[in-house]
């Protein structure tokens, strides 16, 4: 190590590999990967979970999470390999010349300390300014992030702030030594799009203004494409592909590169059948809520055989919520949902066999979706014998030529436990599992949005090929619009519990707009990266759409 | 919500009061014949049923017999027709004071290593600790009393084997009759303890607001004194109390090894006497003791959480 | 089905057939033999006192309760361990002990787990009233300490040994209950058991199909726990003279009855109250073992 020539870079990291504890062994899961920062840039670090981003986040800063150790390689910062330091000399870099700021602000403030104080602690603590000098500050960076009430704001707890406005104050903590390098992870994740803009926005100003080098760890290529001046490809700990952001945007070498690049190309190219006078589900003026708190009010909209609506919205807006009052887990407070015209009853519960057997449901997480002690032939038969009566050598039948349906391969899977299935292939059990009672309406509660994106493709494409093959409608609740414009004919857009607009996805996604499917629309990252430069300049100056943070 | 546990608190007091008072009620036949045996004669039945109320309704009997105690006034023995209250008063004190001793000696030692077995996990002294303690957990608390006994009062002879303290005993005496009984409570009740403390301290240390506190480049004695300890109260204080209340009970058995003039050992005399009335008396003071010592937990933990301390 | 599907496995993303399998018992043997010394040592003992109880009447010439000597006789070729205070053979009593005390234990703590596991179970899935009034029940059963309450309930009832069996479980399967309560409550929120409630099945189904599989595992545990306190708690009653009644051979009253040996250096006495704690000292190595493997399962999903 001391013979390794020095580094002229910010950061230069030299084959690193990381090995995680998986019961008594040691397995790699950060496979040689070298990369190299200089001040001032911004290196985007993206892949799909499990790609290993975080922990060559958390190793830039010579940090391990318990049950990971760096087994090999060099870290050098500034000329020196972090590696081969004295605890306490990373100790006193942490904070004050690399700073990082969290997934999850919420979990990563302590709740027990006001914001002031946990941003005032890195430089008295490193004994870099006084308490009153590094308040002053935190105010002033405070204002400049754009936060509200910046004067007063730092002596608020953790859990009296919104989630935009903590990782606001994250990024301001991440400030207070005035760094020479950040580590982003996944900064906007945890936010609504909505929100995401402004913190992104205010990310690249900051690291503009004060001219730091960041490295930024997202799963969402639109974000980094905004974000990064070069891009680092992962997977399963490897680095597939490292490029200028624009040259990896316009010119993928690598194949997996650019399947990653192509996802976002799937789009639903057959008509709808014509609609039928009687909607086969309808949902007419529901008001429903948990206790006094009102979620929906007085939401209308039909669903007809074959066609797909896409409701659309932010967190709180109410759609899963109406997902709810469909199935009948929570009867509303006013209104009835109709059923091929007649009424379903409120409750599931005195809902006959039949019209329960007529809707399925597809959940969000497949994880959780299937019985985890059931083998498939069991998840995907039990409708089956439930609903329909099959038994023996049928039911055995069709359950093969459901899983062939969603293109599992009978032989390999219909004896094994969910938990020897990836993501993917258990949201195709599930989709399965849905199929097999013989449904004409299928809810579909953010299906894809737990999945990597090259799975969710599959799905919304398996999904798409389904409603052809059985005429199927689906309600498709979703908060991605890039899945609405794949697959939606009809979109209803949700505001807290109330339908801003609705109608056939082309009307809806062309102007002139409701105000808030504008800012909704305008939010979604493209993979263009002057996006987000455009789209702020268009910003400033038409009025402030930029509060949906503070309408919560 | 500190009002609503104490209110509840209550709540359960007065259900616990009504059950011990209607378990007896429960008696299956007459209590008096239960009491007095077959041999008695219809006049002492009738006597006896006289004395004990018997001939009044139920509820009249039990808001009586509550409110009696309220003051103090618990009845009197059947066994020897002494005041309970008197049979009582000196053995609270015994008993409180053996567990007072015993927590003195327990709760900083178990904190302590609770502490740094969950700061050095995994290591060897965290395995061994973790062998250690699930063996004294699995050992019944007569069987530690009396290996202590043989060790140190019988091979060494340093230790009396007997706690007859009198209210004359002086306070050092005291302690030293006291030192073998304090000693295998201590040993019942840290291995609980320390268990509990390190699992709440390895789940308080794997926030993610500790390893922003370590990536803020915090020393490893702030991110525990001002990071973790802040957000620990809760659970500590909840390791402390629940051993606090297994002392008050522990002293049962331990008393009658060394037949130690408390509670506990009166309780266990009644009950093989069928002393009904001092068993209700004794039941009612330590279930009370431990429902105050739980809903101090409680309270305890609403204080120290920062979310509800500072609400929206 | 119009169309005939084509089986399209080889290009879709997630195609990656699901590992190769091992059977079920190369996984338990498997298990085994990676398991530290103090599981093994656990499972030992557990098998002994299993042997021990079940072929007591086999293992030795004296019979359970007979008198075949003077008072405690000190250990030779015939009385092995000496007699006990009535000229009983202590090597017969201890054998039989296993029977008597870890039997009843046992059968406790079945029962406990039968109430308990039954109610919390149905506190979670049914929710509403049925869980309000089953917890504020339990709360107050718990707001009593178990020793005392058993105290009391004993002098109303007297000591035989089907009430002391009904005491102890209805006692213990207050913790029973809470604990399958709050492990089901996790389980019955997942989108599992909301999609078989939407498929209308029944609450039988929903307990035993849906819930019952998925917490399994901490209920072994707890079993392994509980069992350990049921005992605990029965030996300490007969040591108080309140558990089984002579001449039923049981370790806790064989350690007081025989008690003042201790003064005069004897070990004797400590013979049975050390049985007990071999006993769950070896339980509570399986169910931390077994606790380990179950959570780090869990962690590493």
């Amino acid at each position: 190590m001391e013979n390794s020539p020095a580094s002229k870079h910010l950061l230069e990291i030299r084959d690193l590999r990381i090995e995680g504890q998986s019961g008594e062994e040691w397995l790699e899961i950060v496979k040689g990967v070298s990369l190299t920062l200089d001040r001032g840039q911004i290196i985007g670090l993206i892949g799909e979970s499990g790609a290993g981003k975080s922990t060559i986040g958390l190793a830039a800063m010579g940090f391990a999470r318990p049950g990971c150790r760096i087994s090999e390689g060099e870290i050098l910062f500034d000329g020196v390999d972090l590696r081969g330091l004295q605890r306490k000399e990373r100790r006193s870099l942490r904070g004050v010349r690399i700073a990082y700021v969290a997934q999850s602000a919420a979990a990563s403030f302590n709740p027990a300390h006001r914001l002031i104080d946990q941003f005032s602690e890195i430089p008295v603590e490193h004994g870099i300014s006084t308490k009153s000098e590094a308040d002053a500050d935190a105010i002033d960076l405070f204002t400049r992030l754009k936060m509200p009430f910046p004067d007063i704001i730092g002596l608020r707890y953790p859990h009296q702030v919104s989630g935009g406005q903590l990782q606001r104050a994250m990024t301001a903590m991440a400030l207070s030594c005035r760094p020479d390098l950040i580590i982003f992870d996944e900064p906007t994740t945890a936010l609504d799009v909505t929100t995401q803009i402004e913190v992104l926005a205010t990310i690249r100003d900051i690291v503009e203004q004060f001219n730091t080098a960041a490295v930024y760890i997202t799963h969402d290529l639109a974000v980094v494409a905004q974000m990064a001046d070069k891009i680092i490809v992962l997977r399963y700990g490897e680095m597939i592909e490292e490029a200028d952001t624009r040259i990896m945007l316009s010119d993928p070498k690598e194949d997996y590169t650019k399947s990653l690049w192509a996802v976002r190309s799937f789009k639903k190219t057959t008509e709808p059948p014509a609609p039928e006078p009687v909607p086969l589900l309808r949902v007419e003026h529901v008001t429903a809520g948990y206790g006094k708190e009102l979620v929906l009010k007085d939401i209308s909209f039909d669903i007809h055989r074959g066609q797909t609506v896409a409701v659309v919205g932010e967190s709180g807006s109410g759609k899963s919520t109406a997902a709810r009052v469909i199935t009948g887990l929570l009867p509303p407070t006013q209104g009835a949902v109709f059923f091929d015209g007649k009424a379903l009853p409120a409750d599931y519960r005195e809902r006959s066999k039949e019209q329960l057997r007529q809707a399925q449901m597809i959940y969000q997480m497949p994880d959780t979706a299937v019985n985890p002690r059931h083998r498939i032939r069991d998840i995907i038969g039990r409708p089956l014998s439930f609903y329909l009566g099959l038994s023996g050598e049928k039911h055995e039948q069709r359950v093969r030529e459901l899983l062939n349906m969603i293109e599992l391969e009978p032989d390999l899977f219909i004896d094994r436990y969910p938990g020897e299935l990836s993501g993917g292939q258990k949201q195709r059990v599930c989709i399965a599992r849905a199929l097999a009672a013989e449904p004409q309406f299928i809810i579909c509660d953010e299906v894809t949005s737990a999945l990597d994106q090259l799975v969710a493709e599959g799905i919304l494409k398996l999904l798409d090929r389904l409603q052809r093959e059985f005429n199927l409608a689906f309600m498709f609740i979703t908060h991605d619009l890039a899945t609405v414009r794949a697959i939606a004919d009809r979109v209803v857009v949700m505001l807290r519990g109330e339908i801003v607009e609705q109608g056939v996805k082309d009307t809806v996604f062309s102007p002139p707009h409701h105000e808030y499917t504008e800012l909704l629309l305008s939010s979604v990252p493209e993979m263009d990266p002057d996006w987000l430069d455009n789209l702020l300049k268009r910003r400033v100056g038409s009025a402030d759409l930029g509060g949906s943070d503070l309408i919560r | 919500m500190v009002a609503q546990r104490l209110g509840l608190g209550l709540l359960v007091l007065l259900a616990v009061s009504l059950i011990i008072f209607l378990g007896v009620e429960l008696l299956p036949g007459d209590l008096a014949q239960a009491i007095l045996g077959q041999a008695a004669t219809p006049e002492t039945l009738a006597a006896f049923r006289k004395e004990l109320r018997l001939d009044l309704p139920m509820h009249i009997r039990y808001l009586e017999w509550l409110f009696n105690i309220l003051q103090g006034d618990f009845g009197r023995s059947l066994a020897n027709g002494r005041e309970i209250s008197e049979l009582i008063g000196v053995r609270l004190g015994n008993t409180l004071f053996l567990a007072l001793f015993s927590a003195v000696i327990a709760v900083p030692l178990s904190l302590t290593l609770g502490i740094l077995a969950a700061m050095y996990r995994n290591s060897w002294y965290d395995r061994a600790v973790n062998i250690v303690t699930l063996s004294s957990i699995s050992f019944p608390e007569f069987f530690i009393a009396y290996i202590l006994i043989f060790v140190f009062s019988i091979n060494l002879g340093w230790l009396p084997s007997l706690s007859n303290v009198s209210p004359e005993t002086p306070f050092w005496q005291r302690i030293f009759l006291l030192l073998l009984p304090a000693l295998t409570l201590t040993l019942v009740v840290v291995a609980h303890m320390m268990r509990m403390t390190r699992a709440a301290i390895i789940n308080l240390l794997a926030s993610p607001y500790i390893e922003m506190a370590n990536l803020k480049g915090m020393s490893r004695a702030r991110v525990i004194l001002h990071h973790a300890l802040p957000n620990a109260w809760a659970p500590i204080v909840n390791v402390v109390v629940i051993n606090l209340a297994y002392l008050i009970v522990g002293v049962v058995i331990v008393e009658v090894v060394f037949v130690y003039p408390g509670l506990g050992q009166l309780i266990v005399d009644s009950v093989q006497k069928r002393d009904i009335p001092v068993v209700q008396a004794c039941s009612i003071i330590f279930a009370a003791t431990y429902i105050v010592l739980n809903l101090t937990a409680d309270i305890l933990s609403i204080v120290t959480n920062p979310r509800l301390l500072h609400p929206r | 089905m119009n169309e005939p599907v084509t089986k399209v496995l080889g290009d879709s993303a997630d195609a990656m057939p699901p590992p190769p399998r091992a059977g079920k018992w190369d996984i338990a043997k498997r298990e085994l033999r990676k398991a530290p010394w103090s599981a093994k040592f656990g499972l030992l003992v557990i098998a002994l006192y299993v042997l021990a109880a079940l072929f007591a009447p086999f293992l030795t010439p004296f019979g359970e309760s007979e008198i075949v000597g003077e008072s405690f006789m000190p250990w030779d070729a015939t009385f092995i361990l000496g007699t006990d205070n009535l000229g009983r053979d202590m090597l017969t009593r201890l054998l039989y002990g296993a029977r008597n005390t870890v039997g009843i234990a046992f059968i406790t703590t079945c029962v406990a787990f039968l109430i308990g596991g039954t109610g919390g179970m149905l506190a979670a899935i049914l929710g509403g009233w049925t869980d309000q009034v089953l917890s504020r029940v339990v709360d107050v059963l718990m707001a009593i300490p178990q020793l005392i309450f058993a105290l009391l309930l004993l002098t109303i009832f007297g000591t035989s040994i089907p009430v002391l069996i009904v005491i102890i479980a209805v006692l213990d399967s207050t913790r029973v209950f809470r604990l399958t309560r709050a492990v089901s409550q996790n389980v019955v929120v997942t989108d599992f058991v909301e999609s078989a409630r939407l498929r209308g099945e029944s609450l039988g189904w929903i307990s035993f199909r849906e819930v019952l599989p998925n917490i399994l595992p901490p209920l072994v545990a707890e079993f392994g726990l509980r069992f350990c306190f049921v005992f605990l708690l029965i030996a300490g009653l007969s040591f108080l003279g309140l558990g089984l009644q002579p001449p039923t051979a049981d370790w806790g009253s064989m350690v007081r009855d025989n008690a003042t040996l201790i003064t005069y250096g004897d070990i004797t006495p400590l013979l049975p109250a050390g049985a007990i704690a071999l006993l769950t000292v070896g339980v509570n190595f399986v169910v931390d073992w077994f606790l380990h493997k179950t959570s780090g399962l869990r962690d590493g999903k």
